[in-house]
């Protein structure tokens, strides 16, 4: 989806400013969000991919105005909705109306600990590597209307595989329901001046984590 | 975050309960948390607890204790820059990671830097959460075109030759930098080594403190 997440390369959002003895949370709310996210995340009904889906189509104007945590809560709001644990009627009011629905599983307090360790995205695979590092690479343009991880600026550049990471549930596959489709995950790195032009630092180099599905021969 | 979410940041937000009015955004936090709780789809208490070990456990502490003995042990440096997820798991004085951490060394021919322009992604085991600037739009959108510019609001300068890698985290792999070590460290315990590290330092955008900084 070429929307306004996919920033790489944008201007005008002006200097990057750090804060000083920055806290985890900046109010209560914020870490109610955060933990409710891996709380839901354990019920086992969307992944990761389908998460950053739905916080990538919240409208342009919310998506750049509302801070980071709110963000993840009307992402959350939007799953809770569409996947029908909730009704829209009833966030609103603040009240559960009617019952839950039977889901896979609950985390519970005694189950935190473990839980908070990083599910794995590798899958098995009988297919090969169509690259190896080395290889001359392009990214291929590509403009689906749903969720990809391939960015806007490396789209039509060339730049060479650096390293095979192994095969990866293909986030493109998830959230369109076709499933994990695992596939070969590479870095590929480019040159700053093939993607931002002659005038682009020549001490630039920048790569990204590309899939094979995005990857051609050049 | 809005601007009237600062200040706010006692452990339970029902302290506002009968005092000053809640906000727009605490209030729908709130209703969510509620209709979820009360759907039976989650626990409240799980909830306090992933708070709690998100601010007292998982920072950036842990990934200082891997840089540390990176700088300190180079059999255990290489086998992080092949495989950091299997080599810091090999080692039992560290915390257990996830699958697909990748270490990155800078050198005096190279600085790298991580960020993520699609979204937040961060190295949250060995790191932490991240900070706001890093999942601000400013950094997000300016590291991958001119990082030396976004170094620069970090008070860092580089020599013009020296290569600048920015690594756009676009999958489930997650980097962390391993700064040069500081002059006048040599023979230094690894627990001081760590004091050096800033979670900035291994995000790229930072230096290490130096050896002064911290004291004999």
């Amino acid at each position: 989806m070429n929307g306004v997440h996919d920033m790489g390369g944008m201007h005008g959002f002006g200097p990057v400013m750090p804060e000083k003895n920055e806290p985890v949370f900046h109010a209560a709310w914020e870490g109610r969000v955060f933990a409710m996210q891996r709380a839901t995340f354990f019920i086992g009904l969307w992944n990761i991919d389908m998460a950053r889906a739905s916080v990538e189509k919240l409208p342009p104007d919310i998506y750049l105005g509302v801070s980071y945590y709110e963000k993840w809560e009307r992402g959350l709001e939007n799953r809770i909705v569409s996947y029908g644990l909730a009704g829209a009627d009833e966030l609103a009011a603040g009240h559960s109306q009617r019952p839950g629905k039977a889901v896979p599983r609950k985390l519970l307090a005694a189950d935190v600990e473990k839980s908070l360790q990083r599910g794995s995205y590798a899958r098995p695979t009988n297919q090969p590597a169509q690259f190896k590092a080395g290889d001359r690479v392009r990214a291929k343009i590509i403009n689906p209307e749903t969720h990809t991880r391939l960015p806007r600026y490396a789209r039509g550049r060339t730049g060479v595989v650096e390293a095979i990471r192994g095969c990866h549930v293909f986030p493109d596959s998830v959230v369109t329901g076709k499933g994990e489709n695992p596939q070969w995950l590479y870095t590929v790195v480019f040159d700053g001046r093939e993607l931002w032009g002659a005038e682009a630092d020549p001490a630039l180099k920048v790569s990204i984590e590309a899939f094979e599905p995005y990857l051609e021969h050049a | 975050m809005a601007p009237d979410e600062h200040g706010h940041e006692h452990a339970h937000d029902h302290a506002h309960e009968g005092g000053s009015e809640l906000s727009q955004v605490q209030l729908r936090v709130r209703a969510l948390e509620t209709v979820l709780t009360e759907k039976g789809y989650i626990d409240p208490a799980a909830i306090d607890r992933i708070v709690e070990a998100y601010e007292t456990k998982i920072g950036p502490h842990r990934g200082a204790q891997i840089v540390a003995k990176a700088w300190s042990d180079p059999a255990f440096k290489q086998k992080l820059i092949a495989d950091a997820t299997a080599a810091v798991n090999a080692t039992s004085d560290l915390t257990h990671v996830s699958d697909h951490l990748i270490a990155v060394e800078n050198t005096p021919r190279r600085h790298n830097m991580v960020v993520c322009t699609l979204c937040s992604c961060y190295p949250w085991e060995v790191l932490g959460l991240p900070p706001v600037w890093y999942k601000s739009s400013a950094y997000r959108a300016r590291s991958v075109i001119d990082p030396r510019g976004v170094l620069h609001d970090f008070g860092v300068s580089l020599p013009d030759e020296t290569e600048i890698r920015v690594w756009d985290s676009t999958a489930e792999t997650r980097f962390i930098v391993i700064p040069m070590r500081p002059a006048g460290t040599e023979g230094w315990s690894e627990e001081k080594l760590a004091q050096l590290v800033t979670r900035d330092s291994m995000v790229g955008t930072g230096q290490p403190k130096h050896a002064e900084e911290i004291g004999a």
